[in-house]
């Protein structure tokens, strides 16, 4: 156990862990996201109120489930950074920064697509509304400190507290808008619950938020591996690596 | 700067206990304040002036202004003390007094939290004392700024405290001021709502207990977890931790 954890600290050893799952990440991504979203958008009921416009839940809440547990990923690896000082979680948090921030806005943009035919509005000031608005603040603080930060260091550490700020201050955002202003429906899904769907339809969206973590799995790996290589570029194994011809 | 405004920071080891280094600098930061008085005053002039632009730029109805005022304080006080928040450690920055606080053998924390309390007493605490000026000029009737004075007096030490976290990430950066405020907005969003709210219900006659109860409670949160985050954050800055 403590020598997986050790091995997990050196860049090289992940460099050649990540080349190897990717392959499999990204087919059974494509392949789970593919079949939950050809299943939802063209077999799946329709819904009694909504019509067809409520298949857009199939891209909605897989990317807002993704933004979310994205930024708890990068508190864990915040941690890691602060305790163990492994450089490895540094370069996790810097490298899917970027991407939780997309998947926010992704979320927020099929969430005001979908409003606009069901409340008749693009937007409203609504608990869940406004908190992943904050969220997608949160994360562009995270990219501008990391980016402001020259040395790379500092700038890690210093993301780790902003991160770990942050990820205290989420039910706090959370609760605090939820008694301030609600319009947004619960969760779709709940552990202790059946979900308050048919069958039909919530399978299909558990086949896509899995697919979507997968994916977004491959699209770390990928991006850590280029930070990989870019911080690691004076080593002999990069030097190895490039003048063989696999980059 | 003028350097005899600013008093060497002397605290000596082996005598000074944890406490009595906290006076220490929070009695030194007092002075420094008080030898450059328009510092203080700039953020008042500030909440002051942006308070002014609402009626100018938006209506000077007495409805919309009874309505909308305690937003208007609130979001006032808070951008106040943002643009307040750049002072807290630059100055001990450039000067290497900071580094030195850094080094003292009592609890970093401690010390910040002291830094921190002066910075609220000499922002926060202003900020208050003006406010039922401003809740006449808005027309708010005397229990709502009553109860608007109470959320602002619990509410700014918390807003002094997440503050610092961000203004010791942000130390010695360039562009510093707009990036502690990206960082920093986001994590003010539940103070305000509380405190806006805490005014909005007591002005339809429900008692301000239970949202006053919830302001404290962030405000034992922030006064217990922050100081140690930007005592992290501000070894991180000098140091890279």
């Amino acid at each position: 156990m403590w020598q997986f954890f050790h091995k997990l600290g050196s860049p090289k050893w992940f460099f050649g862990i990540a080349a190897r799952l990717m392959p499999w990440l990204l087919a059974g991504g494509i392949l789970l996201l593919m079949a939950g979203i050809v299943w939802g958008l063209a077999f799946a009921p329709k819904d009694y109120l909504q019509g067809n416009s409520y298949r857009i839940i199939f891209i909605h809440v897989p990317t807002a489930f993704l933004a979310q547990s994205v930024y708890v990923m990068m508190a864990v690896a915040g941690v890691v950074t602060l305790v163990w000082r492994m450089k490895l979680a540094d370069v996790f948090v810097k490298s899917v920064a970027p991407v939780g921030l997309v998947l926010t806005f992704l979320s927020l943009f099929t969430g005001a697509v979908w409003g606009k035919p069901t409340w008749g509005t693009w937007w409203v000031w609504d608990a869940r509304l406004t908190s992943m608005l904050i969220l997608l603040f949160l994360y562009g603080g995270v990219i501008a400190l990391d980016r402001a930060i020259n040395d790379e260091k500092s700038a890690a550490r210093a993301v780790a507290v902003l991160v770990l700020v942050g990820v205290v201050n989420i039910p706090i955002i959370q609760y605090s808008v939820e008694w301030w202003n609600t319009l947004h429906q619960p969760s779709t899904f709940k552990l202790t619950e059946k979900p308050s769907m048919p069958a039909e339809m919530w399978v299909p969206l558990l086949l896509s938020v899995l697919g979507l973590y997968l994916l977004f799995g491959w699209l770390a790996c990928l991006r850590m591996q280029t930070e990989i290589l870019l911080r690691e570029q004076r080593t002999r194994w990069v030097k190895d690596y490039v003048l063989a011809g696999r980059v | 700067m003028n350097a005899d405004c600013r008093p060497a920071l002397t605290l000596r080891q082996d005598t000074v206990g944890a406490l009595a280094a906290m006076q220490t600098v929070f009695a030194r930061d007092m002075k420094v304040a008080f030898r450059q008085r328009q510092d203080l005053l700039n953020p008042l002039l500030f909440f002051v002036m942006v308070v002014t632009l609402f009626p100018l730029g938006v209506s000077p109805e007495v409805s919309f202004l009874r309505e909308a005022g305690a937003g208007i304080l609130w979001v006032a006080a808070l951008l106040s003390v943002l643009l307040s928040l750049d002072h807290l450690f630059r100055h001990d920055f450039d000067d290497g007094t900071l580094e030195q606080l850094v080094l003292q053998p009592q609890p970093l924390f401690l010390l910040v939290l002291a830094k921190t309390a002066a910075h609220w007493v000499l922002t926060g605490l202003p900020l208050v004392v003006l406010t039922p000026v401003l809740g006449v000029m808005v027309h708010l009737d005397g229990n709502s700024i009553g109860v608007l004075c109470l959320t602002l007096l619990i509410g700014t030490p918390v807003l002094s405290l997440i503050g610092s976290i961000g203004a010791a990430l942000t130390l010695g950066l360039r562009s510093a001021g707009v990036l502690l405020s990206l960082l920093i907005i986001p994590l003010y969003i539940p103070v305000l709502i509380f405190g806006t709210g805490t005014v909005a219900s007591a002005a339809e006659g429900a008692p301000a207990g239970a949202y006053l109860a919830l302001m404290g409670a962030f405000l034992v949160l922030a006064l217990t977890l922050a100081p140690f985050a930007s005592a992290a954050a501000l070894r991180i800055s000098l140091f890279n931790g």
